[in-house]
């Protein structure tokens, strides 16, 4: 009997290129690559079968150090690239990897329409609030105040939430987590693949050089039990040192607050219970930041509806396996009024 | 006065023949309200044209407004046809028939009729209100404006209501006839078969029969009209022959239809899927509507957020080893330029078409013009070469879609085609090409794995190696960064990027020699003057050629397809003429472009209206150029 032996496992290194990885020391893109290694070993990805598709900034850099095919390709275009090539291959598993200039910034246009298309890809927005790249300008998710050479006595623009921003868009999968959290880290990468259409996670990525610390207000080790609630579908949405921090809604009005057990008469079941298929309940998670409410991390939102390359391609009435006969094309030609004229 | 016939009472053409005076070839406008079926009326018009054997090409001429009020100027909606008993090129200089339907049609095109020309007018929409709304301070009817051309002065409105009364139409639906009336009358006059008219009608109102036969009776009425009416003596009849055409199975074609099949049978012939993106613009989007139902012939199209998302798309897909296609007008190209830098930097397959159109900015979006070719030969940041072609026809946009197709898949490059507005909605016949006998060019994928470099290219193209995602063993990253010549990997190294550089220009310089030899449309191959040219200015030139010529005068026409790289050869045709004059609707695009390459002292001829050149534009010029160098010349002033 014939048996396929399936090709070998592939193993975290396995999915490194030969290049030298060039962010500078202490970056969180660091972190964040070898997580992404270590999903796709996990998920048992083929190196012949993913693509890394970026734009221009720090963050899109990453395809360089994959052993996958890679992209490269302008500042904010990432996505409508990656739309033509699912278009074109559907089969193929899609990262785009985007920053916080790069995805909502310049290619903020793109950004809505690929959520709102429900393209079947992976978008990775490395968020460091800030614009390493081109040294230090203020971003769309630089918080109010920020100091750059660009907004030299304080940003006065509100930022743009990106969870928020997705889910207005129509996104079906928003996670967001922490370039030094591996293992959550990995576990929602491997949940944006596994999840058809659109998935869209944001990463608190540090930029140590032009940024740094920023996200301390939730991640650094004294803060983060209270200042963060890493969510799980099914799972109360508990957060704290001893998970004594629970979130409900506000009684009287739909909002959320954080309430303690034993406090006030809360007992356990006065504690909302994690629905990632609720948009509502994602919007309010999404919403919330320290240090009133904790940082929501996790899968925020995962509600697949039909995906958009099989849909357009199905339109088409599928990209047919080969090209039309000389025959149908000459079908084609003589469709509608045609006349002969005689020798 | 009215009078009805039916079918069955056909007179057959030929018996009148003997009463009509035969012409070589003729020009109809028919001008209307949008309301009025001006579109359809042409269409008729044009199809019993084309099954009488004439050579013809028509031109319809849309108001800008969607939805402009009803008897306004800028709501008039006109179609032109020109045909004839020899070979047509043109849409036609001047109408030799104007129908005008309402006052703002007599308002609009009136100055366009040839001097006696004839002028079919519908009274019945003549009124204070109707004048006033086409701006007319006086009544042109009495006022002498018409004196300078014949005048078939007819109520057809109430001529329409006598003909249909007996189908109990709404008087809406039964004034909605008077296009048909109309063109019986125009039928009648040029000695046009109703019938395939009639099978339409009957073939569009299936379901409404009273509709069917209420637009029949109404073009027979009119056709009865002229065949029974006292018309003035001096308004004879006319007959015009059949040209002499291929034998061969024809169909009506627009540029943007033409374009449209080129494209997928040039996918076809590289053995290619092929994604079409495209943002909606005008004149550019009949493209993507004819693109868009022919997904069974391996076509997905993507209507994007924006032109940059479109040719995103389109170079993401040929990445992914389809070809990707992506199509708009000037404003649209200009934002998709940085997207065309990636394919060149990335050596990527793709073809843009741009369908030009009037002025910088927004400009003139419904009016056409050529002035686009600096755009697209060099409007890019840094040394960023790629292929341009333009289509002469709208026929002419099939064969030039799949020259587009040949070139960027053998050549991994960009290949811009230029089209215009005039190209993409004038109709003529096209002879159907056999699929068959069309020459592939499939592509040739890289699979082995030994020996892989991204960049390594074919030692006569120069082409790199196409390596699709999902291929095993071949995984690779690309870019906009510069890459080294041999891996591939990100460069800096100055040697390295003057290499790279001169690759990139080399490789599409190197296209010269794959294209045919340049030769002139006609004319000799040296002598005193030679017209060189592209794009739609084809029809005019070769018209205006063919009249010079037929005089005797000595001028040549060579007109380019291949307008970057320059055909190989052209430098030695072109040093073969005295004068060389350029004719173009831009002021002096390929003349900067020739006069750069051979340093000739090219001259141009440059028309920026919006309009197409006129025939007699092109000869007049001529004539002066002719004269001026009889007259210049030493023979000359022994005479
Ligand atoms: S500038 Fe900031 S984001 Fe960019 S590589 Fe350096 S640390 Fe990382």
């Amino acid at each position: 009997m014939n048996v396929l032996t399936p090709p070998p496992a592939l193993k975290p290194q396995d999915f490194a290129s030969d290049q030298e990885v060039r962010w500078c020391p202490g970056c969180g893109d660091y972190a964040i690559l070898k997580g992404v290694q270590k999903a796709l070993a996990e998920i048992g990805a083929r190196t012949e079968e993913t693509v890394f598709i970026s734009g221009i900034g720090c963050s899109s850099r990453f395809p360089y150090y994959m052993s996958t095919y890679g992209f490269h390709t302008i500042h904010g275009r990432a996505p409508a690239v990656a739309t033509g090539l699912k278009l074109a291959n559907p089969a193929l598993d899609v990262w785009v990897v985007t920053g916080d200039g790069d995805g909502l910034s310049i290619g903020g246009n793109h950004m809505l329409h690929v959520l709102r298309r429900n393209v079947d890809l992976q978008i990775l927005l490395f968020n460091n609030e800030i614009y390493g790249l081109t040294k230090g300008q203020s971003s769309p998710t630089s918080r109010v105040g920020t100091r750059s050479p660009s907004t030299p006595t304080g940003s006065v623009e509100r930022p743009v939430s990106p969870p928020l921003f997705a889910l207005g868009a129509g996104a079906r999968f928003v996670a967001r987590t922490v370039d030094t959290q591996m293992k959550p880290l990995v576990a929602v990468m491997k949940r944006a693949q596994a999840h058809c259409g659109t998935s869209f996670v944001e990463i608190f990525q540090n930029c140590i050089v032009y940024n740094d610390a920023v996200f301390e207000d939730f991640t650094a080790k004294d803060v983060a039990a209270d200042n963060q609630i890493v969510v799980s579908h099914g799972e109360p949405l508990l957060f704290g040192r001893d998970r004594q921090k629970g979130l409900r809604l506000r009684p009287g009005r739909l909002d959320l607050e954080v309430v303690t057990a034993g406090v006030d008469g809360v007992g356990p079941d006065d504690v909302l219970r994690h629905d990632e298929t609720s948009p509502t309940l994602a919007w309010m998670l999404a919403a919330m930041t320290p240090p009133e409410m904790p940082m929501a991390l996790g899968v925020l939102y995962c509600d697949p509806a039909p995906s958009f390359a099989p849909a357009v391609v199905a339109d088409s009435t599928a990209i047919p396996t080969s090209p039309p006969t000389p025959e149908a094309l000459n079908a084609l030609l003589r469709r509608g009024h045609t006349w002969t004229i005689a020798d | 006065m009215s009078s009805t016939s039916t079918a069955s009472t056909l007179a057959a053409p030929a018996a009148l023949a003997g009463h009509r005076q035969a012409l070589e070839s003729a020009v109809v406008r028919f001008a209307g309200d949008s309301g009025d079926g001006i579109q359809v009326t042409g269409g008729r018009f044009a199809e019993a044209t084309a099954l009488s054997g004439n050579d013809l090409a028509t031109f319809p001429d849309f108001p800008a407004e969607i939805r402009a009020p009803a008897g306004t100027t800028y709501g008039v909606s006109a179609f032109q046809i020109n045909f004839g008993a020899r070979r047509i090129l043109t849409s036609g200089d001047s109408p030799d028939t104007l129908v005008a339907f309402n006052p703002a049609a007599l308002k609009v095109e009136l100055a366009d009729v040839k001097p006696g020309g004839l002028v079919i007018l519908d009274t019945g929409s003549f009124n204070e209100r109707s004048l006033r709304k086409a701006g007319y301070a006086a009544d042109p009817l009495t006022d002498g404006t018409l004196d300078a051309y014949r005048t078939l002065r007819l109520d057809i409105s109430q001529l329409t209501l006598d003909a249909v009364k007996p189908f109990g139409l709404s008087q809406k639906d039964a004034l909605r006839c008077k296009n048909m009336w109309a063109l019986g009358l125009v039928y009648w006059l040029y000695d046009r078969d109703r019938r395939p008219t009639v099978a339409w009608l009957e073939r569009k109102f299936a379901g409404r029969t009273d509709l069917a036969q209420a637009n029949i009776a109404a073009l027979n009425a009119g056709h009865a009209f002229g065949e029974t009416a006292e018309l003035p003596g001096d308004l004879p009849a006319y007959v015009v022959d059949r040209a002499p055409i291929a034998p061969g199975l024809y169909r009506a074609i627009t540029g943007g239809e033409a374009l449209a099949y080129g494209l997928v049978v040039g996918a076809s012939l590289a053995g290619l899927p092929m994604v079409f993106g495209s943002y909606p613009i005008t004149p550019a989007s009949p493209l993507l509507h004819t693109l868009a139902t022919l997904g069974q012939f391996g076509v997905v199209t993507l209507q994007a957020e924006d032109e940059i998302a479109a040719v995103c798309a389109a170079i993401g897909a040929s990445y992914g080893g389809a070809i990707g296609v992506t199509s708009s007008s000037g404003p649209g190209i200009a934002l998709k330029t940085e997207a065309i830098g990636l394919a060149i930097a990335a050596e990527l397959p793709l073809v843009v078409v741009n369908t030009q159109r009037a002025g910088p900015s927004t400009g003139m979006p419904t009016k056409t013009e050529q002035s686009d070719l600096y755009q697209a030969v060099f409007g890019r940041n840094a040394d960023s070469p790629l292929v341009v072609l333009a289509a002469r026809s709208p026929a002419d946009c099939f064969d030039t879609a799949i020259e587009a197709m040949r070139i960027a898949t053998r050549y991994m490059t960009p290949v811009m085609v230029l089209s215009d507005g005039y190209i993409a909605n004038a109709a003529q016949p096209w002879r159907i090409p056999d699929i068959a006998a069309l020459k592939p060019f499939p592509v040739h994928f890289r699979t082995e794995a030994e020996g892989f470099q991204p960049y390594h290219r074919d030692p006569e193209t120069l082409a790199r190696n196409w390596a699709v995602p999902g291929t095993p063993g071949l995984e690779h990253r690309i870019g906009g960064l510069e890459k080294d010549y041999d891996t591939g990997h990100i460069s800096y190294d100055p040697a390295n990027h003057q290499r790279m550089t001169e690759v990139r220009r080399d490789k599409v310089a190197g296209v010269a020699r794959d294209i045919p030899p340049q030769r002139p449309e006609s004319g000799n191959d040296h002598g005193p003057l030679a017209i060189v040219a592209w794009g739609s200015t084809y029809g005019p030139i070769a018209r205006a050629v063919a009249v010079l010529r037929a005089e005797g005068l000595d001028v040549a026409h060579i007109h380019l397809r291949h307008l970057w790289p320059l055909p190989a050869d052209l430098g030695d045709l072109l040093s073969g003429y005295d004068r060389i004059l350029v004719p173009e609707m831009n002021t002096g695009q390929l003349l900067t472009l020739l006069r750069s390459a051979y340093l000739l002292p090219a001259e141009g001829l440059n028309k920026v209206s919006g309009q197409p050149f006129k025939v007699h534009e092109i000869e007049a010029a001529v004539r002066a150029r002719l004269a001026a160098q009889r007259s210049s010349s030493p023979e000359g002033i022994e005479r």
